[in-house]
């Protein structure tokens, strides 16, 4: 097992043990499933890297640009069947209390 | 006295902070981030580092470790809790400090001598420091930008929970001398309980002359005479 492989188990089993909804990372013969999490920094909140990118974005003459925003992209597989309202709680309780930090970052999640 | 120092992956403030106890002539150990227990401490330091490689955010996982459980219990308890740099970062993390600790404003990872002020000697991590005195620590840090939203600013200030400042050489609270943008330039802060505090320079890196300034000896020296106090209570 990669390093990386063993660092998403030790996640995956993490969520596992602290979410009492997460029944859906058993295996069963079903079609794949995606959890898509994409995360921002609050609007109130100081982002430098969005700043710096708009600055650059308006001196290459890209005109008509208001805000850049810069947050995280997060893709989760989720073993094949699972149960979607499942995934769907049990992720939620994660990006809330460990993928994002709701002091500084406002979170959507979507499961494809 | 004895100090619990935690140590996660990638922390790499812990021996400075065990040498800096030591030095000033207390016991510390190293408390791996595994263990369940901080042993028979009588204050933890959470130190500074790249916990976890700073991965997701910095703190984020380091907060989820065996041995956090046993720290908030610990500062539930009343516990002594110092979290430095990264450590206080995992203490926001892990809800035990207000707010957060974002990306430095000019994206610079800042590694330089700083001035701080102390905003009030009324707690256990800044009783000792000498009235009116800026203490000159290093500070190293990408992610130092301390933010939290109105509300809970005007909460730290309504409590006097904000200890240390950014300021000058002459201790006036600029623009210039703020080095990350912090919000009301805060480099340090405490619960409202004032048992656990956090702060992003580094004062195990300036507790002896050898270093070029001693002037984060105040800070412990404020946390060895509060547990002296508390022994002293308790032995009454």
């Amino acid at each position: 097992m990669t390093q990386a492989a063993g660092k998403f188990n030790a996640v995956a089993r993490k969520i596992k043990n602290c979410s009492p909804a997460a029944g859906f990372f058993r295996i069963l013969p079903r079609a794949r499933m995606k959890a898509i999490i994409v995360i921002t920094p609050k609007k109130a909140v100081l982002d430098p890297q969005g700043k710096t990118v708009q600055n650059a974005l308006a001196q290459m003459g890209y005109t008509g640009v208001t805000g850049v925003h810069i947050g995280k992209y997060i893709e989760i597989d989720l073993a094949p069947g699972a149960d979607k309202a499942a995934a769907q709680q049990a992720l939620n309780d994660a990006a809330h209390k460990f993928l994002s930090n709701p002091v500084i970052e406002d979170y959507k999640l979507e499961i494809e | 006295m004895n100090f619990a120092v935690l140590q996660f992956p990638a922390s790499n403030c812990d021996q400075d902070a065990v040498h800096a106890i030591r030095l000033l002539g207390h016991a510390a150990s190293y408390i791996w981030h595994k263990d369940n227990s901080l042993g028979d401490a009588d204050a933890v330091i959470v130190p500074g580092g790249f916990s976890y490689g700073d991965y997701l955010r910095c703190g984020a996982i380091a907060r989820f470790s065996p041995v956090m459980q046993a720290v908030k219990q610990f500062a539930d308890n009343g516990g002594l809790v110092l979290g430095i740099c990264n450590g206080f970062q995992v203490l926001t993390e892990a809800g035990l400090l207000p707010g957060a600790l974002i990306r430095n404003r000019d994206l610079q990872f800042h590694c330089e001598h700083i001035f701080l002020k102390t905003a009030t000697t009324g707690s256990p991590f800044t009783s000792k420091i000498p009235a009116g005195k800026i203490l000159r620590i290093p500070i190293a840090h990408g992610e130092g930008c301390y933010f939290a939203d109105e509300e809970t600013l005007a909460k730290l200030k309504a409590n006097n929970q904000i200890l240390w400042q950014y300021c000058d050489a002459s201790g006036n609270l600029t623009d210039t001398a703020n080095p990350n943008g912090a919000l009301q330039n805060i480099a340090g802060i405490c619960n409202e309980r004032r048992n656990v505090a956090g702060l992003m320079p580094h004062p195990e890196r300036a507790s002896e002359p050898a270093l070029g300034s001693d002037d984060g000896k105040w800070i412990f020296e404020s946390i060895f005479a509060a547990l002296q106090n508390k022994t002293v209570a308790q032995a009454a």
